[in-house]
């Protein structure tokens, strides 16, 4: 039995069955970070003093990391855009690089954390540090989530390609909407935490 | 989205050429807000300019990246009810716990707390 | 569509869906892709967990009922660190009232309502083949499974389980045993489950409705679990975002919800403090209010489905019941604050909560008139699933209205935390949704398996429930507004105000016992029908909606030929038609 509407789309909604759950899937996620922030906000403002980011955190590094993230963004759309064009061997050289450049943005990561930890700056030690290590390390647990599934659309997903290559255009299309969330909440982390 | 015919090429090329203008215009902002951060502006000014610029850059990927801008109606639709919700979320909590406070002064009568006062 | 296609045999599949024929017993019956396995999985699950969960409140109910007496031959089971000598302990008291509301919230009501019917029921009635994703669909039972074995394992670490009240506030819940921390693990992965069923059954109902299927042609449970699925899907991640906070309070030592310098037991606690309690309380809101709407959209869709079938007559008010719904969905993600009056909030936010509070009274007064209103004028069959539906309208009005008082935060004040909010809260959900979700159960037994449940055990069932909900619940108005608190583990016994009223306590002991017994010819009929019960065709109660266009049971892919919607669902009595009714698929 086939379910309709998973590659082609739907005339009155204009939408494939993909296209509208990776993007419910994305709402559920701008709450769940959502309420983060506004654990952000309320701790924040409630207490006697803050820190400024730039203070505790290492600003360099994590402008490193945005420009990092959001070059990954572009190889994502451009890995999407040569399936468009059937170029399959430059997908595969664009996807190949957005999963690198998500694992230098951890490798940079676990350096960031290491020196905390090195400097004995834990998520216990105060609440700064601990809504700063929740936020990211959610994050983190989000890109590497993202990677996996690229990897999984480059390496032995991309199979479908020869078989189906709408379907495989869309899922890469979803998996990027992905991957440029993940970006997204990057943007507003990066300024809220090490900036403010 | 997902047909490929050949008139779509020259689509995609246009489509090429956005994604480039906004990477730029991402990497110019992202100087930007980091620059701005070292005049260590008052914290409600400050910010006000870092989400701005964050609101700008979260809309070009949005927008160009994430095919927002040519995105269905029921697309939008989720997505506004979703940022309602997100506002009301960042909103409310603090409304409630500062008592209304951090929007206006207390009457001169009431002992300003903090705003974890029922606890301290 | 005619009767007689109901018993041909299935067509012959195309090639490439040939391998569902030799599907083997584990990937046909346990990791089944087929929205109907899974809702009946759900179901059954759900149901067994509404059972254990109310048997931890009849044994709450003996400690209610005689504080400090030993429970007679099953005391003896619970074992010195529980029931010493047979007599219960507070902190048991507390694990079996955080486990009751827990397991009753998340493991019963929820999989039955959303998880059972919407899966079952939802594809069926749009003329759909399936859920639009239905390997994700798998997964989300399966979610759901290890959640509710994680918080039935909870019982056995040391400590117990979770005893810090399902709303779990902190600092109590942070300093807690080792079973919170369970509790939250539990929790993540039940909301990991309601997230993928969400978006599973809003592209579903979007993409895979049939031709002609409008929205404005929906049956009206339909709309109730499209509305129900964008609550759980915008609602639940604030929770689990809570979730992983209050588990780094516990185990990374972080102090998200402990204020600076708390004390316990003479020592001040070694955090860092700054935390706030109240930030629990936001995000863990946040969810539980547009929860509890999530208990009752469902059951109002399943009773407006029976009611309509069994007056012979179209809803009255189809058009406002969808607006309501639609707006009452969105303004339930404003209200939340209600349940936080005694928080010290500033004048304008309450006025802001209880405004928003009172609007939303509105639209389920509108939901709930127009269901009384579709009564007039009908041919009305009392069988059971319409005694149940019947039933759940004044016992949600009971419900709804006696919420009115808590919504006022002056109100509030004399009752909040009292057994008038049990009373309240389980009058909506017990003799409301829980009826709603029993009438479902014998309303669509005959779809799922082809033959009809026991009418008269179903009418003693309901009869014997009807009066025991009532016994149990209605004293609780009048033990909670003489000023006893909940969650006291001896009922009041120990304050000298509560004294008048403590006798109400065995009587709702009682009626929760007796209502326990006549569960037994339901739990007995639902078996039994399996192989005894009357056989029916795909349509015994000639009802308008698609799903039963479909063979009952349904085969995979579930229509024999693709349907198609040709008018509203409701299409009784309609003048000049040879049936008194016309089917919505119907050419």
């Amino acid at each position: 039995m086939d379910i309709p509407y998973t590659v082609e789309a739907r005339r009155d909604t204009g939408l494939t069955n993909g296209k509208i759950g990776i993007w419910l899937f994305l709402a559920s996620e701008v709450m769940l970070f959502g309420a983060l922030f506004a654990s952000y906000i309320l701790i924040r403002t409630g207490a006697p003093s803050w820190p400024r980011g730039d203070t505790i955190l290492n600003v360099p590094l994590a402008t490193f990391n945005t420009i990092v993230l959001i070059l990954s963004s572009v190889t994502m759309v451009m890995a999407w855009a040569s399936l468009m064009r059937r170029r399959f061997e430059t997908y595969r050289i664009y996807m190949g690089a957005t999963i690198l450049l998500g694992f230098v943005f951890l490798v940079v990561k676990y350096f960031e954390y290491s020196a905390k930890f090195e400097h004995h700056l834990y998520p216990s030690t105060n609440n700064f540090l601990a809504i700063y290590f929740t936020l990211t390390g959610l994050h983190m647990l989000h890109v590497a989530g993202g990677m996996a599934v690229n990897a999984y659309f480059w390496g032995p997903g991309a199979k479908l390609w020869k078989t189906n290559p709408e379907w495989f255009t869309n899922r890469v299309e979803h998996s990027g909407l992905f991957w440029h969330f993940v970006d997204l909440v990057w943007i507003f982390l990066f300024p809220t935490l090490y900036l403010l | 989205m997902a047909s490929m015919t050949s008139d779509h090429a020259a689509d995609i090329d246009r489509h090429v050429r956005i994604y480039i203008t906004v990477f730029v215009a991402l990497m110019v902002l992202t100087v930007v807000t980091v620059a701005v951060s070292r005049l260590h502006l008052s914290v409600p000014v400050a910010v006000t300019v870092a989400l701005l610029v964050a609101t700008i850059k979260g809309s070009l990927v949005a927008c160009y990246f994430m095919h927002l801008i040519s995105e269905k109606k029921l697309i939008y639709a989720v997505l506004v009810v979703t940022v309602a919700f997100f506002v009301a979320l960042m909103a409310l909590p603090v409304l409630t716990t500062s008592n209304g406070y951090w929007i206006h002064e207390p009457p001169s009568d009431v002992q300003r707390a903090p705003a974890t006062s029922p606890h301290q | 569509m005619s009767e007689t296609a109901a018993v041909a045999a299935p067509k012959p599949h195309a090639a490439h869906e040939a391998h569902h024929e030799e599907l083997g017993f584990w990937r046909k019956y346990v990791f089944s892709t087929d929205h109907k396995v899974i809702g009946i999985q759900y179901g059954i699950t759900g149901l067994l967990f509404l059972l254990f969960g109310f048997s931890l409140m009849m044994l709450m109910r003996w400690q209610l009922a005689y504080p400090g007496a030993a429970l007679p031959l099953l005391g003896s089971l619970f074992g010195e660190a529980r029931m010493p000598g047979g007599s219960m302990l507070p902190e048991f008291y507390n694990e079996l009232g955080a486990m009751h509301g827990t397991i009753m919230v998340f493991l019963g009501v929820v999989p039955v309502a959303v998880g059972g019917f919407g899966n079952f029921v939802l594809p069926l009635q749009i003329g759909a083949p399936d859920m639009a994703f239905p390997k994700l669909n798998m997964a989300s039972y399966w979610f759901f499974f290890l959640g509710g074995v994680t918080m039935l394992a909870s019982f056995l670490v040391p400590g117990g389980a979770a005893q810090s009240g399902w709303t779990s506030y902190a600092p109590l819940s942070v300093l807690a045993g080792t079973g919170q921390s369970w509790w939250l693990v539990g929790m993540i992965f039940l909301i990991t489950s309601s997230l993928l069923g969400a978006i599973n059954f809003i592209a579903t109902t979007i993409q895979l409705r049939a031709k002609g299927l409008t929205f404005m042609r929906f049956p009206f449970f339909v709309w109730a679990q499209f509305v129900t699925a964008f609550l759980l899907l915008l609602a639940f991640p604030p929770l689990e975002a809570a979730g992983v906070m209050q588990l780094m309070d516990r185990v990374a030592g972080t102090s998200f919800f402990l204020p600076t310098g708390l004390v316990v037991s003479g020592q001040v606690l070694t955090a860092a403090g700054g935390g706030n309690p109240l930030l629990w309380q936001h995000l863990f809101w946040f969810l539980a209010h547009p929860e509890v709407y999530v208990l009752i959209l469902p059951a109002m869709g399943i009773v407006a489905e029976i009611i309509a079938n069994n007056t012979r007559k179209p809803l009255w008010g189809y058009r406002s019941m969808v607006y309501s719904l639609v707006f009452l969905g969105f303004m339930s993600f404003i209200v939340w604050a209600h349940h936080m009056f005694m928080t010290g909030m500033g004048t304008e936010m309450a006025a802001f909560f209880q405004t928003t509070t009172m609007i939303i009274s509105i639209p389920s007064v509108v939901i709930l008139t127009s269901l009384v209103i579709s009564l007039w004028g009908g041919s009305i069959r009392f069988n059971t699933p319409m005694l149940f539906a019947l039933g759940f309208l004044p016992m949600f009005g009971i419900g709804g209205l006696t919420g009115l008082p808590l919504g006022f935060n002056i109100a509030d004040i004399p009752l909040h935390d009292t057994y008038y909010v049990i009373a309240h809260f389980h009058y909506v959900v017990a003799p409301g949704t829980i009826f709603a979700l029993f009438a479902g159960i014998y309303y669509w037994y005959p779809k799922a398996t082809g033959r009809k449940m026991s009418e008269t055990l179903g009418k003693i069932h309901f009869a014997g429930s009807f009066v025991c909900m009532n016994v149990v619940f209605m004293p609780m108005f009048i033990v909670g507004l003489a000023g006893v608190s909940r969650r006291l583990f001896d009922g009041g016994a120990s304050y000298d105000f509560a004294q008048p009223v403590l006798q109400w306590n065995v009587v709702s002991s009682w009626g929760a016992w007796m209502l326990g017994v006549f569960q037994i010819p339901f739990i007995f009929n639902f078996f039994w029908s399996i192989w005894k019960g009357e056989k029916t065709d795909q349509n015994p109660w000639q009802a308008t909606t698609i799903e039963w266009a479909a063979p009952s049971p349904p085969p995979h892919g579930n229509f024999l030929t693709v349907p198609e919607a040709h008018r509203g669902p409701y299409e009784y009595s309609v003048p000049g038609a040879a049936k008194n009714f016309v089917a919505q698929h119907e050419a």
